[in-house]
């Protein structure tokens, strides 16, 4: 790692918007580069997996780039690793919406959610946390973050599981923020979740990355 | 706590320009989009709307490049509707910072190019936009599309709940009667659409104070509620409408991002 910091590949695989991550990234002080095939992964820290929709169509993609077994061995490697809604969903064993095999990182299934009357889940909503965590250091109780999606990984013992940090409920409650070794996971989108999402990527690189170079953008954060 | 209910900010676009005026006529430059859309997050809206209202194909390069300048200076959802007519066009706008794309007119022409967006990107990230307008008799309305100056002789209701069987993620529902009028939303026709899809939909045209949002959410079943001109002319604040819907026990993301 440099002194400037860890280098972080942001995983790019066709799967929607970019710029909004990587420009949260920057904000926040990281050096980012993007990823389209293996060799982008060489001398790199920390991987960002961002990434919306169905798994199946982001499987073929990944193998299709190359970048699908550079991506597990990582993993197996217990690699630092940034992921962020179908980012984080990827992780699980298989995700229902399509039957996609994914990486199995996290036992458990990607589940529709349940017990709601209306999908997507399309807003801002509250992340109930077990306890204090460097995740949330700085980040109110009450802070709504973006989100947008149907589905949701399930591990086994549901909310239970200890790398579940967080949960949040529409219709039922499904984990929301997971952390488990070098990975960390959300199913919201901090890069859409104003200045509470900057404080909550700088923390989780600061923790992925081991470093506290870090912080919100002066001008866009919120009070600590 | 639960899911808040959206206060979304409309910006109409011109050839990379802000415009307003009456909707489609006498438009009059109103700045930079990136910057417009930069105020409203920093005054508390949930989600930032592009409207390509000119849509035209050479303008795309422009509109594209708007939207990346935004989503690198704005860190709230964007959502950007416009002239979008293929699944490629779509990926475009997407790539460029849009978390959203909403479809209006081709999707009417071509309905099917709503699931084969919806299959290339999930069905969260498009949205469908219904511009419709009050049969004279009953509680019926029509989708009419380019801007509303063409009628479809599609049922409005008809074409909503086929949108989202085809795999709209949202409904993005605009009243052409009540559309600039500050007459309040079409209550009827929201509560018609929002009992009868199991999809989220926003309420659009005619809010003329925070009491119309309020009604939108409590007697239309609305899920998220979006404004153009009261917004930008400073009439109604975002967080004046806010207030409203807090007060009236309606969950919001409170401005500023702390908690009221």
């Amino acid at each position: 790692m440099s002194a400037a910091g860890p280098r972080l590949a942001l995983l790019d695989y066709g799967a929607g918007n970019l710029v909004s991550i990587e420009q949260a990234l920057v904000a926040v002080g990281a050096q980012v580069g993007r990823a389209t095939g293996p060799a982008d992964l060489r001398g790199v820290d920390v991987l960002v997996v961002p990434g919306v929709g169905a798994a199946a169509p982001a499987m073929a993609r990944l193998a299709e780039s190359g970048l699908l077994e550079p991506v597990r061995e990582w993993l197996a490697a217990g690699r630092p690793y940034l992921g962020i809604c179908l980012g984080l969903q990827l992780l699980f064993e298989a995700s229902d919406e399509d039957g996609a095999r994914t990486f199995g990182r996290l036992p458990g299934r990607v589940e529709r959610l349940a017990g709601v009357l209306r999908l997507p889940h399309i807003g801002w909503n509250s992340v109930e946390r077990g306890g204090p965590h460097p995740l949330f250091a700085g980040i109110p109780p009450e802070a709504c973050f973006y989100f947008v999606h149907s589905y949701a990984g399930l591990p086994p013992g549901g909310l239970e599981h200890p790398a579940v940090l967080g949960s949040t409920t529409h219709g039922g409650s499904f984990p929301s923020a997971l952390v488990d070794e070098a990975l960390v996971g959300v199913q919201f989108h901090p890069e859409r979740s104003g200045p509470d999402g900057l404080r909550l990527l700088a923390n989780a690189l600061a923790i992925l990355g081991g470093s506290t170079a870090f912080r919100p953008s002066p001008a866009t954060a919120g009070p600590a | 706590m639960t899911l808040r209910h959206r206060v979304i900010a409309c910006l109409d676009v011109a050839a990379g320009r802000v415009v307003k005026g009456t909707r489609f006529l006498d438009l009059v430059d109103e700045g930079d989009p990136a910057e417009l859309a930069a105020r409203y997050a920093a005054e508390g809206a949930d989600e930032i709307v592009f409207l390509d209202i000119a849509a035209a194909p050479e303008g795309r390069g422009t509109l594209l490049d708007v939207v990346e300048r935004t989503a690198r200076t704005v860190f709230v959802p964007l959502t950007v509707g416009g002239g979008v007519r293929s699944v490629e066009e779509m990926r475009d706008v997407l790539r460029a910072g849009a978390d959203r794309v909403s479809l209006n007119t081709a999707a009417v022409a071509d309905p099917v190019l709503i699931t084969r967006c919806a299959e290339r990107f999930g069905r969260q990230a498009v949205v469908v936009a219904i511009d419709a307008r009050r049969r004279t008799a009953g509680e019926s309305w029509e989708v009419v599309v380019r801007g509303g100056r063409q009628p479809t002789g599609l049922d409005a209701l008809t074409w909503a709940g086929r949108a989202v069987e085809l795999g709209a993620g949202e409904l993005l529902l605009t009243s052409m009667d009540q559309d600039g009028t500050q007459a309040g939303f079409d209550l009827a026709f929201l509560h018609a659409v929002s009992r009868r899809v199991p999809t989220p939909v926003i309420a659009s045209g005619g809010a003329g104070g925070p009491a119309d949002f309020v009604a939108a959410v409590q007697e239309g079943g609305a899920d998220a509620v979006l404004a153009a001109s009261i917004f930008h002319r400073r009439l109604v604040s975002i967080a004046e409408v806010k207030s409203a819907m807090a007060a009236a026990g309606l969950p919001v993301r409170p401005v500023g991002g702390l908690a009221a």
